[in-house]
């Protein structure tokens, strides 16, 4: 069989993937909505949470269309479509795949043409990524017995055991902003966005305090991001 | 809304949840270990053992680690619906995570309550639909696209969405637990600060940070320092 790696099989196998991916996704959206009816969650939260959800993910999702691009420069557009689309980032992929192709002595600079070749990386594309899912599929209830006895019988301490592990990442995302402010001024690009959204969802939370607008509470979070990444182009123009 | 104690003892959805996400879990773990035996088989185009071996003694020390990390990192932010489906479709850092905590926050729901396994399972559901669907499409309407995707007008957009995400989402936690936030905070920006090279290993500082905010949280706690619901005293 001649191989390409833009071979419509494996445009077929990576729809397949794909599809199922949308399947489960569905599947464990249905689940959750007939469980929030039964615990008399409100609707409006509930659909305000889908929608806002949906639009918070738009950006990011772009964003892994053009890693799906990039790659694609040498592995065609299946492999990497499937890759992104499953468990996966584009940080991930491409040293992954650097790396199985450079095994086989081949580069990332030009379109694999070798069917051996693009099966290493698909096998070691594959391989690399799965210990997360194979953990949580083997220990996930035995994890989840072992946490909330950290958290023990006191219901504050736990309470804030989870605020915790949620800045110690958002702290280690803060700091990353930091990484480049030795190249100068356009180092602290990265710092003057985040200080924008800030800025835009403190707003946010000022109307929806003083005017009561609650409709606002689940929108301010995609509201400020995609506002400071619109501000990011005039930011960049002044700083860079 | 009601918070209930995270209990040991399984509700009928909890279990139900298990039950379903280990089936749809080894499924999929099945289907992507089809993809490159499929290769192999259609293209007759077996690997040469050493050379995955070879690569593969290259990424997985590092990635089998983050991985493992990641799970106990993000199981209790994500819960048990929300961690069987995140772990499939993947992204959790830069999408999947901040998706669910934003609308925890929103939905004023707590991570490790049942609405907050709702709440997160719908946000990370939902996000992973929209996410596919929207890379499906981009994959089919390539042509047209690319050449808006790849314009240097919109770069910068592009290159600054981590930060646009954590300025708003830190804006949200940080200002409600400022005490606990500010350890964590120096520690990981000086260390930014004196070895930059570390940003491409940033899933790694996650749980670094995540233990310095626990010890620093279970000090200021121990101290009657922080109020009632776990925000810091007004």
């Amino acid at each position: 069989m001649e191989f390409s790696v833009n071979h419509p099989v494996l445009y077929l196998i990576a729809g397949i993937v794909v599809a199922f991916v949308i399947a489960q996704s569905a599947f464990f959206l249905v689940k959750a909505l007939r469980q929030a009816r039964k615990l008399n969650m409100e609707a409006a939260v509930i659909r305000k949470t889908v929608f806002a959800s949906a639009l918070f993910s738009i950006a990011p999702a772009v964003s892994i269309l053009v890693g799906v691009i990039t790659l694609s420069q040498f592995l065609g557009l299946p492999l990497p479509w499937l890759r992104l689309s499953v468990l996966g980032a584009v940080t991930y992929e491409l040293p992954a795949a650097t790396l199985a192709a450079s095994t086989m002595g081949a580069t990332v600079t030009e379109t694999i043409t070798r069917a051996q070749t693009f099966s290493v990386i698909a096998w070691v594309m594959t391989a690399g990524i799965l210990s997360g899912l194979i953990l949580v599929l083997l220990g996930l209830k035995k994890i989840q017995g072992g946490m909330s006895r950290l958290g023990g019988k006191d219901r504050r301490w736990g309470q804030i055991l989870s605020d915790s592990l949620f800045l110690g990442m958002i702290s280690a995302f803060v700091g990353l902003l930091f990484a480049k402010v030795r190249l100068g001024l356009p180092g602290f690009i990265p710092i003057a966005v985040a200080l924008v959204s800030a800025l835009l969802m403190a707003v946010c939370g000022l109307l929806i305090k003083k005017l009561k607008w609650d409709w606002l509470t689940q929108y301010a979070m995609p509201i400020s991001m995609l506002g400071a990444m619109a501000l990011a182009i005039p930011i960049t123009a002044l700083m860079a | 809304m009601k918070e209930k104690q995270t209990s040991v003892a399984l509700s009928p959805y909890q279990r139900s949840v298990h039950l379903h996400g280990r089936i749809w879990g080894w499924t999929a773990l099945t289907l992507m270990l089809m993809v490159p035996l499929a290769i192999s088989v259609y293209f007759n185009a077996w690997p040469p053992l050493t050379a995955v071996f070879k690569a593969l003694l290259g990424v997985a020390p590092l990635y089998w680690t983050v991985g493992i990390i990641e799970v106990f990192t993000f199981v209790p932010m994500l819960g048990t619906g929300g961690s069987y489906l995140g772990f499939v479709t993947g992204n959790l850092t830069n999408l999947k995570v901040p998706a669910a905590l934003n609308a925890m926050e929103a939905a004023r729901v707590r991570a490790g309550t049942e609405e907050g396994d709702v709440i997160s399972t719908i946000a990370i559901a939902s996000s992973s639909i929209v996410t596919t669907v929207i890379i499906a499409l981009g994959v089919l309407l390539l042509g047209s696209l690319q050449p808006l995707l790849e314009s240097p007008a919109l770069k910068p957009a592009f290159d600054n969405i981590l930060p646009a995400m954590f300025g708003a989402l830190g804006m949200v936690f940080i200002s409600k637990n400022p005490k606990i936030a500010a350890a964590p905070l120096v520690f990981m920006v000086v260390l930014f600060l004196l070895v930059p090279s570390l940003s491409s290993s940033v899933s790694i500082l996650v749980p670094v940070g995540a233990a310095i905010a626990i010890g620093v949280a279970r000090v200021l706690y121990k101290k009657g320092l922080l109020g009632e619901g776990g925000k810091d005293s007004p």
